[in-house]
């Protein structure tokens, strides 16, 4: 009797796994685009890999609402499906080789981080599957001649190439020495290119040149030799725990540098869980709410900063915004491709020409975003209340670059 | 290679002062996995992600507004039971079975709490501000952070409660008959389960302090937990089991060399300078054991 249940439970089980699976979506069904996307939401990537979904339901909701998609006289929805990838690059590659051929998408969103776009890559281009990605910007998903990739970003060596031109500037024209700390990761390392390109491009001299390691809590030995060096600039780029610890052990071991130059500020939340601490500090960013750009569906940043807090009770960071910038170039594409061909879709896809909230989007031959500048905030604390503020490219500018940082003993 | 610090003598000064304050803390972790190992034959995998748990104890009483250095009092007290209850639900199962055994099991266990402490905290870096300030030496030259002083001084408070504890108590006493010989215990009266339970119970308590000191002094990270087991690892392996002085100073040399390498080699060679030291350990006993047998031969 007990055996019989056992075997009826796992019977309808099975069934209920068959039904869903056949009922298997393709590319358009109905009135539905179909677009779907392996995302990590457990492992260690999940905090930002719940940001770059966040952006991308915000984005379809929005564009729903709005009157959806215009293809062949026809209106469609978006709809996505998801997959949690584990932030495990085999697992994402699989997810993807899944959501094409056995869910029959067509199209495809990206996931989070550098290394599991270029882990998906590879399998979107064998299928000929248009890809639009909004969060791996290292320099090598680029140059690999992909024909189906597109990034709205922009890559990673641009990242802080511009605080070496700017420690220059100040410096009256003159070379700067710079220190660098960077990850070992396919991401800081190109960041580290940029700068190095940036150094050669003026002359200026690298004094320090250090790796830090993926298991990283400790930078004592690196900030010891930055305060025996006195640099003009020190750059660090590590992930968040990068931008932490470089923090809090820069304001322990009362480093003076004029300029600190950094990434991942905003995915530290720096200015809250370092407050003053954190202030001065110059971060690179894709995107910040007080740019000017503007598109017909969010609006422009501050409304976007207001409609997503609205939603999900935290202030977007760029990986929000920029996935769901991701959304607004496919429409674009669907529409003017007017058909769902893929191919069709993928040429529409490289001839984007558009402006949205996030900034422009043109992409080059290799699949960047080459439209869009990079932006450098820098922390500014009045009292206890700190914020941050966009001190380059100076067309952007909200405020005026504090250079050099005060000595910690007159702080 | 840099030579920096050669060329700036004073930057020695800040590598062994850094390098014996987290060496002391290092020996903290070390004297829970000593313990365990010596009483219950147990090498315990998930010894860092104890560590860590005992670190999100100490970051989640920060958030809510306590000062993080109480952690140090209410990470232990917590971290003991789930030693405990973490005894009665797997150790006590492969206490007596093979060592290969109990490695496996609590790789299982180390898994399992980095997969939980993701789910439930995130994957976000996170760290307790102690607002503790700094202390300057030698003109501003050298500065120590008074929260790794802090951290080290809370070390040695715990060490020697530990040693004494072991000395004077009953069950501390019970503990030592029971790594002595436990059978031999078990027949004179003492309840080796107990006692097993307890053991465990303090090497998760000692864990407990010693992950609020690291939230304290550097960044947790629900992945950060494999490095503080192979350190402790590293650390018993020179000492010797039993030998508690002996873990109070190679956990200070391995801080030292652990500074005086990132210095000279480069920070992403720390741990790898690690793991190269304890090859080189190994080898050097190997060499010498067998030195020793032909002796006898």
């Amino acid at each position: 009797m007990k055996l019989n249940k056992i075997i009826l439970s796992f019977i309808s089980a099975l069934a209920l796994l068959l039904s869903t699976s056949i009922t298997s979506f393709a590319k358009v069904v109905g009135d539905k685009i179909i677009l779907g996307s392996a995302i990590s939401l457990t492992g260690k990537y999940s905090s930002n890999g719940v940001h770059t979904q966040n952006g991308y339901n915000m984005a379809v909701d929005r564009i729903n609402s709005m009157g959806g998609v215009k293809v062949g006289g026809k209106t469609y929805k978006f709809e996505i499906i998801y997959y949690d990838d584990e932030s495990n690059p085999k697992r994402a590659a699989q997810l993807a080789e899944r959501l094409i051929s056995q869910d029959g998408v067509e199209f495809m969103l990206g996931p989070y981080s550098s290394g599991l776009t270029k882990a998906i890559a590879p399998v979107t281009e064998k299928y000929g599957v248009p890809m639009v990605e909004a969060n791996g910007a290292s320099r090598s998903l680029f140059t690999k001649g992909y024909k189906y990739l597109f990034a709205v970003l922009a890559p990673a060596n641009l990242y802080l190439d511009v605080a070496i031109d700017l420690a220059v500037e100040k410096n009256g024209g003159k070379p700067v020495t710079v220190a660098m700390a960077f990850e070992q990761d396919a991401f800081s390392q190109d960041v580290r290119l940029g700068v190095l390109e940036a150094i050669d491009r003026t002359g200026s001299k690298k004094v320090i040149d250090d790796k830090l390691p993926k298991e990283l809590n400790d930078m004592a030995a690196t900030l010891a030799k930055v305060k025996a060096v006195k640099p003009d600039v020190l750059v660090v780029s590590g992930h968040t725990k990068g931008a932490l610890t470089a923090i809090r052990q820069i304001a322990e071991m009362k480093v003076d540098v004029p300029m600190l130059a950094m990434t991942h500020c905003d995915a530290a939340k720096l200015s809250k869980q370092h407050g003053k601490n954190s202030q001065y500090a110059l971060c690179a960013s894709q995107w910040h709410k007080t740019l000017t750009y503007k598109d017909d569906f969010f609006k422009d940043g501050m409304t976007y900063d207001a409609d997503f807090k609205k939603l999900f009770d935290y202030a977007p960071p760029y990986q929000a915004a920029e996935s769901s910038a991701a959304l607004l170039v496919f429409k674009d594409a669907f529409e003017r491709a007017d058909s769902f061909d893929k191919v069709k879709v993928r040429d529409a896809l490289a001839a984007t020409n558009m402006q949205t909230f996030y900034g422009n989007i043109k992409f080059a031959e290799g699949g960047q975003n080459v439209d869009k500048p990079m932006v450098l905030f820098q922390v500014m604390c009045d009292g206890d209340n700190c914020e941050n503020k966009v001190v380059a490219p100076t067309k952007w500018a909200s405020a005026e670059l504090i250079h050099p940082i005060p000595s910690w003993s007159k702080r | 290679m840099d030579l920096l610090i050669f060329q700036v003598p004073i930057l020695m000064v800040q590598a062994s002062l850094d390098g014996i304050l987290l060496g002391i803390l290092f020996a903290l972790i070390a004297y829970g996995m000593a313990l365990q190992w010596g009483v219950m034959n147990i090498i315990n995998i998930a010894h860092g992600d104890l560590v860590i748990l005992g670190g999100y104890i100490t970051y989640f009483m920060y958030l809510s507004g306590i000062h993080p250095a109480l952690g140090v009092i209410v990470a232990p007290a917590i971290m003991y039971f789930v030693g405990v209850g973490l005894y009665k639900l797997v150790i006590n199962k492969v206490v007596d079975r093979d060592l290969f055994i109990s490695i496996l099991a609590t790789f299982g266990i180390s898994i399992l709490f980095m997969q939980l402490m993701n789910f439930a905290f995130g994957a976000d870096v996170v760290l307790a501000n102690s607002e503790f300030g700094t202390t300057m030496l030698f003109d501003n030259s050298v500065t120590l952070p008074n929260s790794k002083i802090f951290s080290a001084i809370i070390s040695i408070i715990f060490a020697i409660g530990l040693v004494v504890y072991m000395k004077k108590s009953k069950l501390g006493r019970a503990i030592r008959a029971t790594a002595q010989n436990a059978r031999a215990a078990k027949i004179l009266g003492v309840d080796t389960e107990k006692v097993y339970a307890a053991t465990f119970g303090i090497n998760a308590a000692l864990c407990g302090v010693a992950g609020s000191l690291v939230a304290i002094t550097f960044t947790i990270h629900p992945y950060m937990g494999l490095p503080y087991t192979i350190r402790s690892f590293m650390i018993v392996i020179i000492a010797g089991l039993g030998n508690l002085p002996g873990v109070a100073v190679s956990g200070m040399g391995l801080g030292v060399f652990e500074e005086f390498a990132d210095y000279i080699l480069g920070t992403e060679f720390r741990i790898g300078s690690v793991f190269l030291l304890l090859v080189l350990i190994l080898v050097y006993r190997r060499f010498k054991l067998s030195k020793k047998r032909e002796y006898l031969k």
